[in-house]
């Protein structure tokens, strides 16, 4: 058996995390649920990559995943905002139909 | 690329110095550009597009005729371009080319002048000459192909361009032949596509070339040839309408009467067998296609076609419809001599290639004037049309007694070759398949004759014709070139005679 | 800092869209303008690499593996320039076919930040920069796709919003693996890896993102929704260029993939192959113009996919060129038929396929462009979709994939049977309600579909100076 790192750790609950949100992604029935699962899912690829700059002390840990996890929020903020406004225009559409 | 450019460039030089080494290209040009041209005219344009139309008609007949007479003197042309690294789009100007070629730039003139009467008012016709125009293109581009990459181009294109002449139309019954049309012979081009791909693969080489490229083939992988030879000549049969793959011809019938006559004559029938001589004599070789033991199924194929064609026209009532099946008929006579493998065979081939195109055109002129003049569309309605309409008529009759073979009329002379090369290759049954078919000839065609001229007919003639000359003349023309090609059959340039020179070229004498 | 064209393709759509943004009154001026440098930019570009092979330039002086340093070879050029041609005539149309100012506010800087990301893609050399690319083209993509803002394209652009999120997020994970195993990130690195089952492992994740996004079978279950219901210009956007993409991707990964190995082509070409024939029954089925055409993306993609099966044991040396022939044919092919789809749908009112020919306006030259699109997707010569089809069927005959080249020809087949009903529809005059209208056939906006149909038919004859370019700087294989 390996031994249990902090390195390892962060690795398997990032995985798992991911495998969450995909489970929820793929199969969740509301919109928004649906958006959180997405979250999720990126949580845990950001864990992969904040694993990947892991150095064992005394040596620094890699700066440039630390870079690429702030772009990967960056961009899913965005995304976020972009989903979450669609289904609040859908919310209202589908509002103006029923009426 | 700048290599290609290059050599491009020095070609368009040299055609401006030396004898016009394009000149295939300008034939090829003129219909293919008119066709924009064509499209792009307003439908209340009717004057100037005639003249365009007939101009252009023209012009090609003329080019045409420059192209014979300087291939008649040995010059070569090839025009080439790489499409795909190694695979060339290839125009080449052979004497087998040259007979394609003059068929159909004077049968497109008749045709164009019959055309312009035909749709004096109809709806559409800036979409009708356009797509005409293509289609005459296309047969060009198939006439001139120097391999098999370039015919198919082609080939496709003609499928695209009669298309919407067939369902021109537009009513349910059009788009259905339509459909039918369009399913049977894009398939037979996928598998035109498939052959020819193979050919590619396994020859390295799709060039028609006299003697065949596939010697080598035929030596390593006797089957794959086989298989290939199959492929290939089945493509070819859909548009040859060669039995079981005929079923379309017949319900094309729903297009205009020019439309119908292109098709039987020139256009799609012919590519179809023009292209299974083409392979059969310059991708296999004969002696080749021989040796696979592919000739004699073929031949048989052929025999039974010619047999079920005409006993089914025997049934049909419909004036047009009868043409039809007599079209399955007669188009694989074409396909019985090359597969016979006797060059005297091959003479009949040829020579019915250009006989049964006259042949056919007038008599489907003929057919749609009775339509138009007399509202007649069906055999049993032909009583006494002879005397109401006597000029189509005679022309109706010249073309259906050469079609049965009399002496010495057109039909006679390709029938006369066709036997002499089935005793020339040791295949005695061919003189009963002919004679069998001849009088199958008979039975369908003197009825008509019959009831035109012998039977009193409801129908009065008109005080005055119901159609213009542009509807008369055409097929009386056409019945004259039917009288001058079989009595003169051995005057120079007559279509006999130029058979004989492509002939002594594809069996390398 | 040198102004130099790699920057310019990147940088002129980026201010253009921000631009259009910041200025909405001036958008369609902005937006033309900036297509109009791009497309100078790439043409200078093409120039360099005629010249001198592949270019490579690193952002702001900074080397990899910290820097993003961009590069240009034949083929990433031949993307760039389809892009900025089809970008540009859709442009041109857009100005007519976007009636409400509103979707002429919004479309700008979408298309233009689409395009950044388009051209981030195809000059992008290391798989982080690529996934901020694929984000920046899915955000911009679904900007289009609920444009026309009615409830089915809000609807459908939310589908494709989720699935095209969750296709960037497994890339970003596959990327993290990467960088856990290789400590870099670029081409180059992946080039000299060793290759190993974790590395695989982690490719195979970012593939199965790239596919959701480009939307292979079983995977394509976003796509007719999305680009049936969004408005012509975008769908052409979509259709043409998006989901070309992750193919692009798809297509540069692969060299590094074990792709030789004859279960995973099966696969890829199974996939194609459900793709082709699921697609081809739906188009088949499809009720309405827009939706038919997306289908028939469907069936293109997964012809593609076919085209790189067909790679088998000769490895992507050859047999890249016929799927890049196939993507660049179906670029321009399919913008066309969407335009003109879009045209005939405003003529018409309605692209209701049954009733097409219950109207009495008929928008022939509309109608007649279709015909010349729908050409090279069925891939009839001498079009370029009939020279990729040609390159694909010849590959696989030669490497005895019989099955590839049936799969192929039934595909055809089917692809002429769903439009031959598209033409009845064209050509029928005897269900019509009423005399032929007084419709003159053509409008000026027929001029953009128009010119992009022609092309994709003329390319065809233009297949090998075409070949030769995309071979500059070897894209794959190796350097003589």
């Amino acid at each position: 058996m390996p031994e249990l790192t902090p390195a390892l750790i962060y690795g398997v609950t990032g995985i798992a995390v991911f495998a969450i949100g995909l489970v929820g992604a793929l199969c969740a029935q509301d919109r928004l649920r649906r958006v959180l699962a997405l979250k999720l899912c990126s949580v845990g690829a950001g864990f992969i990559l904040v694993v990947a700059a892991w150095r064992d002390p005394p040596d620094a840990p890699d700066p440039v995943p630390h870079a690429l996890v702030i772009t990967g929020i960056v961009v899913m903020v965005s995304a976020t905002a972009v989903a979450l406004a669609l289904i609040r225009r859908l919310q209202s559409l589908e509002a103006e139909d029923d009426a | 690329m700048t290599d290609t450019l290059t050599e491009m460039l020095t070609t368009l030089n040299g055609s401006l110095l030396s004898d016009a080494p394009l000149l295939p290209l300008f034939i090829l040009l003129t219909s293919l550009l008119a066709s924009p041209v064509l499209f792009a005219l307003p439908e209340s344009a009717a004057r100037l597009r005639a003249g365009i139309n007939l101009t252009v008609a023209a012009l090609k007949v003329a080019l045409v005729g420059w192209l014979g007479i300087k291939v008649g003197q040995g010059v070569v042309y090839d025009i080439s371009f790489n499409m795909l690294p190694g695979l060339e789009f290839k125009l080449q100007a052979d004497p087998l080319a040259i007979l394609f070629v003059s068929l159909s730039a004077i049968l497109w003139l008749v045709t164009t002048v019959y055309s312009v009467g035909y749709l004096e008012r109809g709806p559409h016709r800036a979409r009708f000459f356009g797509f005409f125009s293509l289609c005459v293109a296309a047969t060009v581009g198939i006439a001139m192909a120097g391999n098999l990459f370039t015919f198919l181009i082609f080939y496709e294109l003609l499928t695209l361009a009669t298309y919407p002449l067939v369902i021109h139309k537009g009513s349910a019954e059009a788009l259905r032949a339509g459909r039918i049309y369009l399913i049977y012979t894009l398939a037979g081009g996928l598998v035109l596509l498939l052959g020819t791909l193979g050919l590619w693969v396994l020859a390295g080489t799709t060039d028609f070339t006299p003697g065949g490229v596939l010697e080598d083939v035929v030596a390593e992988n006797r089957l794959a040839a086989q298989a290939l030879f199959v492929v290939l000549v089945g493509a070819l049969g859909v548009k040859a309408a060669l039995v079981p793959f005929h079923a379309w011809l017949p319900t094309a019938m729903v297009a205009p009467a020019p439309v119908s006559a292109l098709l039987h004559a020139v256009a799609v029938v012919k590519a179809g067998a023009f292209g299974i001589m083409r392979v059969v004599y310059e991708v296999f070789g004969i002696e080749t296609a021989q040796a696979l033991g592919m000739t004699a199924p073929l031949a048989a194929l052929a025999g039974v076609t010619i047999i079920y064609g005409s006993l089914r026209a025997i049934t049909q009532d419909d004036i047009k419809k009868r043409l039809a099946y007599s079209t399955v008929s007669q188009v694989s006579y074409i396909t019985l001599g090359v597969a016979l493998a006797s060059p005297i065979a091959a003479v009949g081939a040829l020579a019915h290639l250009i006989h049964q195109g006259l042949m056919k055109i007038t008599m489907f002129m003929a057919a749609g004037n009775l339509a138009e003049g007399l509202g007649v569309k069906k055999v049993s309605e032909m009583n006494g049309v002879g005397r109401a309409m006597p000029g189509t008529m005679l022309a109706f009759s010249a073309a259906a007694l050469a079609m049965i073979g009399l002496p010495p009329l057109a039909g006679f002379v390709s029938k006369w070759y066709l036997a002499q090369g089935g005793l020339d290759a040791g295949a005695g049954w061919v003189i009963a398949l002919l004679l069998g078919s001849s009088l199958l000839n008979a039975f369908y065609f003197l009825p008509m004759l019959y009831r035109a001229w012998f039977r009193d007919g409801t129908i009065e003639a008109p005080a005055r014709p119901r159609i213009g000359w542009m509807l008369a003349a055409p097929p009386v023309a056409t019945a004259l070139m039917v009288l001058f090609v079989g009595g003169f059959a051995n005057a120079p340039f007559s279509p006999l005679e130029w058979t004989r020179f492509v002939v002594a070229i594809e069996y390398q004498e | 800092m040198m102004l130099d064209p790699l920057t310019l393709v990147l940088f002129a759509p980026l201010f253009g869209a921000v631009a259009a943004f910041v200025f909405p009154r001036a958008a369609a001026a902005v937006g033309l303008g900036a297509v109009l440098v791009t497309c100078g930019a790439v043409l200078w570009l093409a120039q360099q690499v005629l010249a001198a092979g592949a270019v490579t330039v690193a952002l702001g002086g900074w080397e990899p593996p910290l820097g993003i340093a961009l590069r240009a070879d034949g083929l990433a050029v031949a993307m760039l320039a389809m892009t900025a041609v089809v970008g540009l005539l859709v442009s041109a149309s857009a100005l007519d076919a976007l009636r409400e100012a509103r979707q002429q506010q919004y479309f700008w800087p979408l298309w233009l930040l689409l395009l950044t990301g388009m051209n981030g893609v195809y000059l992008g050399t290391d798989v982080f920069n690529l996934y901020v690319m694929i984000e920046v083209i899915a955000l911009a993509a679904v900007g289009l796709t609920v444009l026309s803002g009615t409830r089915e394209a809000v609807r459908a652009g939310l589908e494709y919003m989720y699935a095209s999120i969750l296709g960037a997020l497994l890339f970003l994970l596959g990327v993290g693996f990467v960088y856990l195993q290789l400590g870099r990130l670029d081409f180059e690195g992946l080039n000299s890896a060793e290759p190993s089952g974790a590395l695989s492992a982690a490719l195979a994740l970012m593939v199965i993102g790239l596919l959701l996004k480009t939307a292979l079978f079983p995977l394509h279950f976003w796509l007719p929704a999305a680009h049936a219901n969004a408005t012509a210009p975008a769908s052409a956007l979509l259709s043409g260029l998006v989901v070309k993409a992750a193919l692009y991707i798809f297509l540069r990964l692969s060299t590094y993939m074990p792709l030789p190995d004859e279960i995973l082509i099966t696969l890829i070409g199974t996939l194609g192959a459900g793709a082709v024939l699921w697609g081809g029954v739906q188009a088949l089925r499809a009720e309405r113009l827009k939706l038919l055409v997306a289908w028939s993306t469907v069936v293109q993609i997964g012809l593609i996919f076919i085209a790189f099966a067909r790679a088998g044991q000769i490895g992507l040396t050859e047999s890249w060129k016929a799927a890049a022939l196939l993507i660049l044919a179906h670029g321009v092919a399919k913008a066309a038929m969407f335009l003109a789809a879009g045209r005939i749908k405003d003529e018409v009112g309605h692209d209701v396929i049954r009733d097409l020919d219950r109207s009495s306006i008929r928008p022939t030259l509309a109608q007649f462009t279709f015909a010349l699109a729908a050409i090279s997707i069925i891939g009839l010569p001498p079009s370029l979709g009939f020279i990729g089809k040609w390159s694909l069927m010849e590959g696989a005959m030669a490497a005895g994939y019989w099955h590839w080249v049936a799969v192929t020809m039934i595909g055809t087949l089917l692809s002429v049977a769903y439009f031959s009903r598209v033409f009845a529809g064209f050509l029928r005059f005897d269900r019509m309600r009423g005399e032929l209208a007084e419709h003159k056939g053509w409008a000026v906006a027929d001029i953009a579909p128009l010119t992009l149909a022609l092309a994709a038919i003329s390319l065809g004859l233009m297949a090998t100076p075409i070949l030769s370019f995309l071979e500059l700087g070897y894209p794959f294989g190796a350097t003589p």
